[in-house]
């Protein structure tokens, strides 16, 4: 029953993290390398907020906002420069993934601390003990998909970006702005990172190196689920969650991360778009 | 039909074709002869170049086969149809932009097959049967024209640096898409006779063409789609009369003129 | 062109071969000295310059050379993958730590001399990095970028929790070469080779191959060829460079360990290449001979290190993408003037 209580938090993780970098994919086409910056951006920035003296609530939502924001800036100070040429463009959010992660390395945060948790306390549920922050994690990620999913599907906005992401001649065509869908993408994804940081990071340290972590896990549940697919990303976090879980549970804790990566190779081999992934993630295009 | 009775080159056979439940092609069925040219024509989305897409190996039919030289190449890769010898030119013309005319042959004739007709020829040897290749097609060498950069030629080059390099290719078949589309009248009246004097030496051809004229000069039959359906195998002169072709292209109850 | 006014008459910038430019480029060069120099000179002097610099420098740079060709070799496979074959390498640390690690074993397990580990190194480990990327071959180039990243983080935790090849603290005390001499002119010979050997292949019959895939690569399968297939080879080559550079380095420390998957390793080639100009190989080398001792002079400062790379890869990816070198040879070649329109 425990597994069954973990997995489901583990993948409320998986799904916070990786919906922004799908997201982002899907409808810009940019494999944004710079979202795990973001996140522990937005970390720090909660935490600078507070240093300041901001209560807590406030800082939350200044910090998600900033985190939009960054995301925003990035599309438009630098990717909007380089679009259409794919090399550049992955070298781009790379550069700027690992310049703001060693710079807030840099910056010198040593020491062991971190955000506080929300509220104190915990839970039984099913004769499980669950803290408070878990349970925050979890409404946090089903609150992220019932919005991308309202925002793709009934917004006007929204359906703009859908539009954008399957076929983005066609989309032109109708007088969608690409530019804007995908500074949009952007500003959104990036906010849910932000999200994501808010409710994820007062789990643990902060500390700069979690930008990378972050960033592989979303890159690897939204490969196994599908570039782009809020489907294959919710599907996806839950089949690795569990995954991960269950061998931990029987095999120990050193193949968590391991687990994960082989479930990558077994999708690449096997099903390279993905769970739900399109087609066109093949080079078969006429 | 069986294999003896008539010695087909290629045989379409029932070829369906179905994207996310649109039916690009529907049952096409036709054989192809040895040395004929054969065109294909229909209204713009009737399937023409999913056909020979198909054929190609850049699409996989969902369902049906095709057999070329007696072999099953459905669902084949590009470049294995291509070492069979169907070489193809593209509607919109892709030369290698930045490399000269001349270059864009090597690529082709790099190929397993054309390395093999060569008899394992020298390396150095390449260029100079490439300009020549070139030069048989129309690109005069005097003016330097096969080393200029593929990108500066005008289109009516263009169409034959494709032709040029199902040559460099040693195809038997070539399946040419759209090939007289954009060009002039003075462009259209030498690239016919080009094609005429390749299919002379033996070349099959199957041409996809809106341009009626030139297509029914060359064209010893036709096949006609209509919604991915094949409406007419026959004689270019025939499908012009037949019913469903003229309803095809005019819409009921008018007259076809011809 | 620039244009600007002038008196009231318009004139443009306009950019005219040199002389000399023109005079060397048929048969006839070979007829005058100077001509031949023009032509020679910046081969012969990149030459010169790697065999003679180890003879002037200082003891404590000759670790720098080696280091520089290190990181030279990485930004040639990267140039290679991005200019010919079309793939986005994020993974230099990947070609280091295989080529480091299969070096480091076998050294260990079969106690073979660097002589023997640096070439069984560079193809086991080209042909073991060729293997783990070829799911991602025939998708589109993002997932081979995506894969490079990661592979380096994959082989980390393998290797941490599982405590093998060392586990932690790595494999050390394997047989290095003891004359610093031989180091230095084995990166430097190897060096030479690689450049002039991949200048050579893409303006071979195969080079035009990779180019004419690069630019379009449906009619490269529709004249026949499996492109596919030649991204193995592409791959491959690379894969055999960088895993060169990553033995190299083991056999230079006589050790091997986690710290070869760095990231390091991965964004200092990009850059090198980026700056000094992609595509042409010796721009690669330029940027690597003047972002490396300029790294190692201010290696106190860690990750500003990294901050750096970034910042200048992004404002020149943003900005100035030609890149160093060809702006040179442009300077050498050509000549500008305004002209009145």
């Amino acid at each position: 029953m425990d597994i069954l209580i973990y997995g489901l938090i583990n993948a409320a993780t998986f799904t916070l993290l990786a919906l922004g970098f799908s997201l982002i994919y899907g409808v810009s086409r940019v494999a944004n390398f710079a979202h795990g910056a973001v996140y522990i951006l937005t970390g720090f920035v909660v935490w600078a907020f507070l240093k300041v003296g901001l209560n807590y609530p406030l800082a939350i939502i200044l910090a998600v906002g900033v985190s939009a924001l960054v995301g925003i800036g990035i599309y438009q100070g630098i990717l909007i420069r380089v679009r259409g040429i794919a090399a550049s463009e992955v070298i781009a959010s790379f550069a700027v993934g690992m310049g703001i992660i060693e710079l807030i390395k840099m910056v010198g945060f040593v020491g062991s601390f971190g955000n506080p948790i929300f509220v104190r306390g915990s839970v039984e549920i099913a004769g499980v003990t669950v803290d408070y922050q878990r349970l925050f994690v979890v409404v946090a990620a089903v609150a992220a998909v019932l919005f991308v999913f309202i925002l793709t599907r009934f917004t006007k906005a929204g359906l703009a970006l859908r539009g954008i992401a399957q076929d983005e001649h066609a989309a032109m065509m109708l007088g969608i702005n690409s530019d804007r869908s995908a500074t949009v993408s952007l500003a959104i994804g990036s906010g849910l990172a932000g999200v994501a940081a808010v409710v994820l990071l007062p789990l643990g340290d902060l500390y700069a190196g979690i930008g990378y972590e972050a960033l592989t896990y979303a890159v690897a549940v939204s490969i196994v689920g599908g570039l782009g697919s809020l489907g294959g990303t919710v599907l996806a976090s839950l089949v690795l969650s569990f995954l991960q879980v269950l061998t931990v549970q029987l095999l120990g804790g050193q193949w968590r991360m391991l687990v994960i990566f082989l479930a990558i190779l077994v999708i690449l081999v096997f099903k390279p778009s993905g769970f739900f992934g399109r087609q066109k993630e093949l080079e078969e295009r006429v | 039909m069986s294999e003896k009775e008539s010695p087909a080159l290629i045989r379409v056979e029932n070829v369906t074709k179905s994207f996310y439940g649109v039916r690009a092609l529907n049952g096409v069925s036709f054989n192809v002869a040895r040395g004929e040219v054969l065109g294909i024509m229909g209204p713009n989305g009737s399937g023409k170049t999913t056909l020979i897409n198909c054929l190609t190996g850049f699409l996989k039919p969902t369902s049906g086969a095709i057999y070329f030289q007696g072999e099953d190449i459905t669902g084949q890769a590009p470049y294995k149809i291509a070492n069979a010898g169907i070489g193809r030119t593209f509607q919109i013309v892709r030369p290698y932009y930045t490399l000269p005319a001349y270059k864009n042959l090597i690529a082709p004739m790099f190929s397993p097959r054309a390395r093999k007709f060569a008899g394992g020829g020298g390396l150095g040897d390449r260029d100079a049967i490439a300009i020549d290749i070139l030069e048989e097609l129309g690109f005069e060498r005097d003016a330097r024209v096969p080393y200029k950069p593929a990108g500066t030629l005008p289109l009516g080059y263009l169409k034959r640096l494709e032709l040029a390099r199902c040559l460099a290719l040693k195809a038997d078949v070539m399946v040419c898409d759209e090939v007289f589309s954009g060009l002039g009248a003075a462009e259209i009246s030498s690239l016919l006779p080009l094609l005429e004097r390749l299919n002379g030496e033996g070349v099959t051809l199957i041409m996809i063409e809106h341009r009626l004229k030139e297509l029914f000069r060359l064209a010893s039959r036709v096949v006609v789609l209509n919604y991915g359906v094949k409406l007419f195998d026959g004689a270019p002169e025939a499908a012009m009369r037949d019913e469903a072709v003229k309803e095809a292209y005019f819409g009921k109850g008018k007259e076809a003129v011809l | 062109m620039a244009a600007g006014l002038q008196n009231g008459r318009e004139r443009r910038r306009e950019r005219i071969d040199r002389g000399i430019k023109v005079r060397t480029d048929g048969l006839y060069a070979l007829l005058s000295w100077r001509e031949m120099c023009y032509l020679v000179a910046p081969r012969a002097l990149l030459v010169a310059g790697l065999l003679i610099a180890p003879l002037l420098l200082p003891t404590l740079w000759q670790r720098v050379f080696c280091l520089t060709g290190i990181y030279t070799l990485l930004a040639f496979a990267y140039d290679f993958l991005v200019s010919y074959v079309g793939f986005v390498s994020l993974g230099g640390a990947l070609w280091m730590g295989i080529g480091g690690y299969t070096a480091g074993i076998i050294a260990s397990e079969f106690g073979l001399p660097p002589v023997l580990t640096l070439p069984i190194a560079t193809f086991l480990g080209g042909a073991i990095c060729t293997l783990l990327l070829m799911p991602t071959l025939r998708l589109r180039g993002i997932y081979f970028a995506i894969a490079t990243f990661v592979y380096p983080f994959i082989f980390n935790h393998l290797i941490e929790a599982l405590q093998i090849a060392g586990g932690t603290l790595g494999l050390m005390n394997l047989p290095t070469i003891q004359n610093d001499w031989v180091l230095v002119y084995t990166m430097a010979v190897f060096v030479l080779i690689v450049l002039f050997g991949l200048r050579r292949l893409v303006s071979e019959d195969l080079g035009i191959v990779f180019r004419s895939m690069m630019e379009n690569d449906q009619a490269v399968s529709a004249a026949g060829i499996n492109i596919v297939f030649l991204k193995i080879i592409g791959v491959f080559i690379a894969s055999c460079i960088g895993c060169f550079a990553g033995a190299f380095l083991c056999v230079l420390y006589g050790s091997v360990s986690m710290s070869f998957f760095a990231l390091d390793f991965s964004i200092l080639p990009i850059a090198a290449t980026v700056i000094g100009g992609a595509g042409t190989f010796a721009g690669a080398l330029l940027g690597a001979v003047v972002l490396v001792p300029l790294t190692e002079l201010i290696r106190g400062f860690g990750s500003l290190r990294m901050v750096a790379y970034s910042l200048i890869l992004v404002l020149f990816v943003a900005l100035k993408p030609v890149g160093v070198l060809p702006y040179l040879t442009r300077k050498y070649e050509q000549f500008e003037r305004w002209v009145e329109v």
